[in-house]
């Protein structure tokens, strides 16, 4: 983690404390005149609903904060109630600096306006004097490279120049604290990455960020901390890895235990032993349904015995999305003799590896067998449990195994018997 | 990092949104620059902009004053009263037309620029009061071309012309007033806008702009009941902006807003009525402006 500096005063960027945010959501609205003066006495019953719940936090100055969570679990309400959108109902807030918020790029753009119309517009709505609105202008369309189109109607121009007008206007604004709600969301790969080079350099700059998104990636690459929120509540706040974590083990957590219907659930084998649980992690009592790429993976197979068995051995097949086998792993590899087992016992089986799949969702299959046959199958299980890897990196390979890559001139001595070659450059 | 569990502040406190929020000049620059926004849309947005701005209430005078000049000769029957009757017509109904425009104009305007609301921090009032800005753009450029149609038919500049900055004030008050509280209730009563509608239908027969104050005075003359019906009518503010506009801008002939209602004193009524209306529209405003952006 990144020192955070502190501000001249000793204060946070912005703190927030024992937040409350509840909506009403009436049963039946009442959205007319009449219906009220009809019926004057009849009480509008409304639901509460309980938005965010006690959310308390502070952003260091100069920091990237990031707020994530899933759908409806609170963090645009608690962007917009940093950014003054919405009244909180409970609690405080406080900011040292200039505020501005973006939760959608272009908002108020008028497209019957030229760009300076618009820019200037825009810029006084988010809190600028007209003057320094103005002074920008050249500043944000020389950004946008839209100068030989700024006496143009926002309406003749394409949807590319309209988000790099909008985006322009967004970040030529010289706040210290930036309210993002998930701006990345539009534009493709480039815009994207225009997006994140100016975050960086915000960030260089000393100003302080806060990031609302779903995008795991994004939060570990930029955020200096995190906060997960699930159901208004603050779930943990720390280290952007150990939250997105997090954060991919609730959106994937309820899952545990879920059974793919096309990987089959037929049991084979004889019955002398069968594999009773099957799980991810350490502990039995802490199932875990995601496991995070680069680290320790371990799977747990508990069988119990039916009837006397000598030397039985567990393989492990991992299929992934596709149903490949990526990872097939025996006990009959490592070791001689796994033991004598009596009916009535138990024995644990474990599988670790250092974890190197891609990001996706896999099914481990598992096969219990007498030694040596192979074929001489005991019990097989498939489908009994599924889990995610979770991870940013994405290549496109079934593994994410380290790579080194080098690169080095070569140029290719001459042969006697042919001309030289091009001997192009690797 | 854990939250400070602190009940100090801890800096700028961020209370969410307001009617006005903390500084006027941001209030004022923002309702502006809204309003010369808008303004040049329709002025610039069109090629005959300025024309169409300005035909709008020629072409309802035009009717009017045939009907009612042409045909029905209603200036000859009342002698020096009903000199450049034309003039006093025309008059009225830009000074209306500036009302129904900042009331009705208002009546959705929060509600239609739902999406800077719901995403941006700013003084909710702005927006209705930027609504007011540019009806009064447009009573501007209305009246250039009222006091030139009253120059050629023949009315000659008078001193109590500096009367007029007194009449638009007023009539701008009662407009504002007006225009917060129906935005604010258009929010959550979406019926406003028809209601509205036929509130300002009535106002403009119930208003001096085509039958004269003389007219109604002399047919209610008679009886309790006729001496109660004139006192509703005087109480309307409008009618004190429209008769003193025809009295101290057109024909001195007319009566003046005061000698219409009685006395100067029974001028405090329509004030009042006035003050009253812009502290409730104030109000109900103020109430509602944190939560708009939830109820939209």
């Amino acid at each position: 983690m990144l020192p955070v500096q502190t501000g001249a005063s000793g204060h946070p960027a912005l703190a927030a404390q024992g937040v409350h945010k509840r909506f009403k959501i009436p049963e039946e609205r009442t959205h007319t005149l009449k219906e009220r003066a009809l019926h004057p006495l009849r009480r509008t019953r409304h639901e509460e609903l309980y938005a965010l719940k006690d959310i308390s936090f502070a952003v260091e100055p100069g920091e990237f904060f990031g707020i994530v969570g899933r759908n409806g679990s609170g963090k645009s309400t608690l962007l917009k109630c940093l950014a003054g959108i919405y009244r909180i109902d409970q609690g405080k807030i406080w900011c040292n600096g200039r505020l501005s918020t973006f939760i959608e790029l272009g908002v108020g753009f008028n497209p019957d306006l030229a760009a300076y119309e618009n820019v200037a517009l825009n810029g006084i709505m988010l809190g600028l004097s007209p003057r320094e609105a103005r002074a920008r202008y050249e500043r944000v369309i020389e950004f946008a490279e839209l100068e030989d189109f700024r006496d143009l109607k926002l309406k003749n121009y394409s949807s590319g120049m309209h988000v790099r007008l909008a985006f322009s206007v967004a970040i030529q604004v010289d706040a210290d604290i930036l309210l993002i709600d998930e701006v990345l969301a539009v534009g493709d790969a480039s815009f994207q990455q225009k997006c994140f080079d100016v975050f960086n350099r915000m960030r260089d700059e000393g100003r302080t960020i806060v990031f609302v998104t779903h995008d795991m990636a994004a939060v570990t690459r930029f955020c200096h901390r995190a906060m997960l929120l699930e159901r208004g509540k603050t779930v943990s706040i720390g280290d952007p890895r150990d939250v997105a974590d997090r954060y991919l083990e609730i959106a994937f957590g309820r899952e545990v235990g879920y059974v793919d219907p096309n990987v089959g659930s037929a049991r084979m084998g004889d019955g002398s032993a069968r594999v009773s649980d099957v799980w991810l992690g350490d502990d039995r009592s802490e199932r875990r349904a995601v496991a995070p790429q680069a680290e320790p993976l371990t799977l747990k197979a508990l069988v119990t015995f039916h009837a006397d068995v000598s030397d039985p051995a567990v393989s492990m097949m991992l299929l992934n999305e596709q149903r490949q086998p990526v990872v097939v792993a025996t006990t009959e590899q490592d070791r001689e003799n796994t033991g004598e087992f009596h009916a009535g016992e138990q024995a644990l089986f474990a599988f670790s590896f250092h974890n190197m799949l891609a990001p996706g969702r896999y099914h481990p299959v598992l096969t219990i067998t007498h030694r040596g046959g192979g074929l001489d199958v005991i019990d097989r299980l498939a489908g009994g449990l599924s889990f995610v890897v979770s991870g940013v990196t994405a290549s496109g390979g079934m593994v994410e195994i380290p790579v080194q890559t080098d690169v080095t001139r070569w140029i290719s001595p001459p042969l006697p018997s042919e001309a030289p070659s091009t001997g192009g450059a690797r | 990092m854990s939250a400070p569990a602190l009940t100090e502040p801890l800096g700028q406190p961020i209370r969410g949104p307001r009617a006005l929020g903390d500084s006027w000049s941001r209030f004022w620059q923002l309702a502006y620059n809204i309003a010369r926004s808008e303004f040049k849309l329709k002025f610039f947005g069109s090629a005959l902009g300025y024309v169409w701005q300005v035909m709008r209430p020629l072409l309802l005078f035009g009717v009017l004053y045939v009907f009612f000049v042409l045909i029905f000769k209603v200036d000859k029957a009342k002698g020096a009263a009903g000199h450049y009757y034309g003039a006093q017509l025309l008059g009225s109904i830009v000074l209306f037309a500036f009302f129904s425009e900042a009331t009705g104009g208002a009546v959705r305007s929060v509600v239609d620029r739902e999406n800077i609301v719901r995403k941006i921090q700013f003084p909710r009032l702005a927006i209705p009061i930027s609504i007011v800005l540019l009806a009064l753009f447009n009573l501007g450029l209305n009246l250039v071309v009222v006091m030139i149609f009253a120059l050629i038919s023949g009315v000659r500049p008078m001193l109590s012309w500096i009367e007029l900055p007194l009449l638009i004030a007023m009539i701008a008050l009662l407009s504002t007033g007006i225009a917060m509280l129906l935005s604010a209730l258009f929010v959550k009563f979406r019926d406003i806008q028809p209601i509205w509608d036929v509130v300002t239908q009535i106002l403009f027969y119930s208003s001096p702009v085509i039958i004269p104050v003389e007219t109604v005075h002399k047919e209610l003359a008679h009886g309790a009941l006729d001496h109660f019906l004139y006192h509703v009518y005087t109480l309307n503010p409008l009618l004190t902006v429209f008769q003193q506009f025809r009295h101290a801008m057109i024909n001195r002939h007319t009566l003046s807003a005061g000698q219409a209602l009685g006395s100067w004193a029974a001028l405090l009524e329509p004030l009042a009525l006035v003050s009253v209306i812009f502290v409730v529209g104030f109000w109900v405003f103020n109430r509602e402006a944190p939560h708009i952006a939830e109820d939209l």
